[in-house]
């Protein structure tokens, strides 16, 4: 009784000063929708916490400082060399700084999930449609927030001063000065004068350390707020509409399971810092810009910016007595600069051809936007097919094939791979609605013939259960676009006419190809009316399938879309 | 599709009769849950005292619908007995671990390579085992002990209503009426002047990063006369004593080893080739033009150890081929034909160091690189590639 009132005073203690019962209530009741897809941004802040905890720790021991002195250290293998402050203090850490190493290990791990999990948050955001409006400025911040945490990570490995990292920071000298007109200006302030000179660690120390943190810390707090204020999207499901959120309070249930992911988000890292070795910088020795060995690759998220380096061929020109290195400034800076603004536009670019301009609080299944998925599914194949080429020499050497193929198929598979998985993807998701329909129209197929009183056989099915119906049943139709040049009778409505309403037009049968949904309801009616049912069904899908594909889906789109057309 | 009840609890039926009066009252204090310590107290935080509970009525006018309440315990309680005796045993073993962590941080140590192995499998293990007991125990708790619920909430548009905005539009057309910032366009003019200056000062301040480029990168420390050093040892090398052919060194010009800004940019690799392989420009091809210079010593020659590309150490060298190879990002130069690039992202060869003999019968450089050495930059300009 004692804790309760000493909790009831506090409480009051608190209100008397803040007015924090209402507001305090309304959150602790938050409902908080609940997917196991959810869970991959609670990695990417638990991460985050764990990084700033761990490194905390590293920074009671590290030295960011360039100049140099001899190593007397724990590990015998370098005692004598000489070495910079920094590379001899992050020994240190890892040999005479009891859990040192343990939490070196922990952080660089954390960093590397961090981002991870800032992958695997976005595509699962693309896939499922959850920027769509009012989404679009968390998407931003998100892209932001990938941008700060790929440099943060390059920033935070190179401050070791080890053989490996010092290449990497080379490579940024490199591509730095290829920058036209401002290179050279640029790498000597970066760097203080020439390469490597003895400012650019503790200079990426403090960035490292204080601003890119802060300001990931500040975009984090905005991201997490608004995706509060706006409510969490939900998977579509029964009960669930566009106007309401259906889970679990926050208080209890939200703050125990997310307390619990903590724990194993630190739990999974922990047990990778104690099993497994994670950049052992004393294998790779002090830097010294001579030294280079084979195999040199950057942390996995650097890795596709290496792949863009190595799959380049050997462009440059020089003009009017000036350089340009195209062999470096456009892989470094086109292919992720084109993905990232592609990716920060997109929701606009949706939305400019559908015309779709409603809220979406329910996510879309991929496979209902099959054009979606196909273009996620190729930006995924582009980056991943450059990505692997940042690793092309360990890739020859494993599958035992000269490096230059490795190479070459890259330079070719940038540009066939993701077509190729466009098309694919495209058809795995327009067949996977019409699996669909078939289960809405017909039912469960069970695989009992039954054989009817005047002799016809029918194949029993059953009913499609009624959570499983209503995410079948969960698409979304697009509003129709307002009539362009190519309606007969109508004049075209504006922003629909001349060049760039053709190009909507055509773009927006394209966005919105899909299968038109079938009418059923999973098969619950056959009992009596299973002709009926079964005509019915056959009726949808066989028209579709018997005319070409695009510009049926779309007509039929575009009258689906006429029912909820007050929305838009 | 919308089957939402106004209470917004779909499906309610197995606790629909709690209500806040019987909660409060304990009605359900014959229910184990209140035997349960833990259990019981979650139970008491999140029950208001009557006062609270009173201003928690809903308030007229405020729309908004008073909380729906949480069932008070699990419907089966066998199963969260059993639940229960886990999630103890999970924080028990917690503790435990968490108890061995701070025993090994005392007794393991660190200071050779084997402690820190053992500190790390001992302190990670520990550590981890703590982490993974609460969160399993933590998760037993809310899945077994806490009766499931599936609450629901309305959303609202995130438009305010027309009546929000208009308001809105006018509290701002207000302020800045009355702050005179439209009407008075000197003062706006004005203040958006004094800030120009201030806007770019940043950019001044910042001038002091670096010194200006200069014509720095299109030199190196290499000179006439400066033997070549071996990297590592910082010996002078005699032409005879590098004889194996296939052999590369990594030299450095003599005063200059041992500082990294120069070595940036000067390092050099010297290679040995067997008489012929080399290929000889005839005359004065201009340089790179994909033919040795005779600029070597008795077979052996020296090109700039700093890719053309970005700068790495091109450091791999096949001595079957002869190609020197750089290792971040495999831009490929034929060593026996002035470095010509042969493969990768790379344009231009590696620049030739002109070397010979001094009276000892030393490596010495014979004048400095003829290019700019390693990646390219914007001043580069036109020379040969």
């Amino acid at each position: 009784m004692s804790v309760d009132r000493a909790l009831e005073e506090t409480g009051n203690w608190l209100d008397d000063r803040l007015h924090g019962a209402r507001g305090v209530r309304v959150l602790l009741r938050k409902i908080f929708p609940d997917h196991w897809s959810f869970l991959l941004g609670e990695i990417i802040l638990y991460s985050f916490i764990i990084l700033l905890l761990t490194g905390t720790f590293l920074t009671l021991w590290f030295q960011p400082s360039m100049s140099q002195v001899v190593y007397h250290g724990s590990y015998i293998p370098l005692r004598g060399v000489k070495m910079s402050q920094a590379y001899a203090s992050t020994l240190n850490i890892s040999f005479d700084v009891r859990g040192g190493l343990l939490i070196r290990q922990i952080h660089h791990w954390a960093a590397d999930l961090f981002m991870a999990a800032i992958f695997a948050h976005m595509i699962r955001i693309f896939f499922t449609g959850a920027y769509r409006k009012p989404r679009e400025i968390n998407w931003l911040i998100g892209i932001t927030l990938l941008t700060l945490g790929m440099l943060e990570g390059l920033f935070g490995y190179s401050l070791p001063d080890d053989l490996l990292s010092g290449a990497g920071l080379r490579i940024l000298e490199g591509v730095i000065q290829s920058i036209p007109i401002v290179g050279s200006y640029l790498a000597f302030f970066l760097f203080g004068g020439p390469f490597p000179g003895s400012v650019i660690i503790p200079r990426l120390y403090i960035l490292h350390v204080l601003v890119f943190p802060a300001l990931i810390l500040a975009l984090v707090t905005v991201h997490l707020f608004l995706m509060f204020h706006q409510k969490h999207t939900q998977m579509p499901g029964k009960g669930r509409t566009n106007e309401n959120v259906v889970g679990a309070p926050m208080y209890p249930y939200f703050m125990a399971k997310t307390g619990a992911f903590f724990f194993f988000t630190f739990a999974a890292l922990t047990l990778a810092a104690t099993f497994t070795q994670i950049n052992p910088i004393w294998l790779y020795g002090p830097y010294n810009p001579v030294a280079m060995s084979a195999g040199s690759q950057p942390d996995f998220y650097m890795g596709f910016l290496e792949g863009t380096l190595r799959v380049m061929p050997a462009w440059q020109w020089v003009f009017f007595n000036h350089t340009f290195a195209f062999n470096v400034f456009v892989p470094a800076l086109l292919p992720l600069g084109l993905l990232f603004t592609l990716a920060a536009v997109w929701p606009f670019i949706e939305q400019w051809i559908t015309g779709d301009r409603r809220e979406h609080h329910i996510n879309d299944r991929p496979r209902n936007a099959p054009t979606r998925t196909a273009i996620g599914i190729a930006a995924i194949t582009f980056y991943g097919i450059l990505w692997a080429e940042g690793a092309n020499d360990i890739i020859a050497d494993h599958l035992d094939v000269p490096l230059y193929w490795v190479t070459w198929a890259a330079r070719v598979g940038i540009f066939v791979g993701p077509a190729i998985a466009y098309i694919i993807t495209k058809r795995i998701c327009l067949g996977l609605q019409r699996k669909d329909n078939h289960l809405i129209a017909h039912g469960v197929e069970t695989g009992i013939i039954r054989q009817l009183p005047g002799g016809e056989f029918v194949e029993e099915t059953r009913p499609v259960d009624e959570d499983h119906l209503a995410v079948l049943t969960s698409r979304v139709s697009h509003p129709a676009l307002p009539p362009g040049e190519t309606a007969e009778t109508e004049v075209p409505a504006p922003g629909m006419r001349g060049a760039v309403g053709r190009v909507r037009e055509r773009l927006y049968k394209v966005v919105t190809e899909s299968v038109p949904m079938a009418e059923g309801d999973g098969g619950r009616t056959h009992g009596d009316g299973h002709g009926n049912g079964h005509g019915n069904g056959h009726a949808v899908e066989g028209g579709q399938e018997s005319l070409p594909a695009g510009t049926t889906a779309t007509r039929t789109e575009a009258d689906l879309g006429d029912v909820d057309g007050d929305q838009h | 599709m919308s089957d939402t009840n106004p209470e917004g609890r779909p499906g309610a039926g197995d606790h629909g009769g709690t209500s806040w009066p019987e909660y409060l009252t304990g009605a359900a204090s014959d229910g184990p849950a209140e035997q349960e310590g833990h259990v019981a107290r979650q139970r008491v935080i999140g029950t208001p005292s009557p006062a609270q509970a009173r201003s928690m009525l809903p308030e007229q006018g405020e729309g908004q619908p008073p909380p729906p309440e949480l069932p008070p315990g699990p419907p089966d309680l066998d199963r969260a007995r059993r639940a229960e005796r886990l999630v103890v045993a999970c924080f028990i073993i917690a503790m435990l671990a968490g108890l061995a962590f701070l025993v090994f941080y005392g007794t393991i140590g660190v200071g050779s390579i084997t402690r820190v192995q053992h500190s790390n499998l001992a302190l990670g293990g520990s550590m981890a085992l703590v982490f993974l007991m609460l969160g399993i125990g933590a998760t037993i708790w809310v899945r077994h002990l806490m009766p499931s619920v599936e609450m629901t909430e309305q959303r609202h548009p995130m438009r305010s209503t027309s009546a929000e905005r208009e308001a809105f539009k006018k509290t701002f057309e207000d302020g800045a009426a009355a702050s005179q910032f439209v009407k008075r366009p000197m003062v706006r003019r004005s203040l958006i002047a004094a800030t120009v200056p201030l806007a770019v000062a940043p950019l001044f301040l910042l001038r002091d990063l670096g010194p200006l480029p200069g014509t720095s990168l299109d030199t190196t420390v290499w000179r006439k006369g400066l033997r070549l050093l071996v990297y590592g040892t910082g010996r002078p090398l005699t032409p005879a004593e590098f004889s194996s052919p296939g052999s590369i060194i990594t030299v450095g010009p003599e005063g200059y080893l041992e500082n990294d800004d120069d070595m940036a940019k000067a390092a050099v690799v010297i290679i040995k080739f067997r008489p012929g392989e080399l290929v000889f420009s005839s005359g004065n091809t201009p340089v790179g033009g994909y033919t040795v210079r005779n600029w070597t010593v008795d077979n052996i020659v020296a090109y700039s150890k700093i890719c053309t590309h970005v700068g790495c150490p091109a450091s791999l060298y096949e001595q079957t081929t002869h190609h020197i190879l750089c290792p971040c990002h495999q831009s490929t130069f034929d060593a026996t034909r002035g470095a010509k690039v042969i493969f990768g992202p790379a344009t231009r060869p590696l620049p030739q160091l002109p070397i010979g003999v001094d009276s000892q019968g030393y490596l010495i450089a014979t004048g400095p690189f003829d290019q700019p050495v390693g990646p390219s930059f914007w001043e580069r300009g036109g020379s040969p590639s």
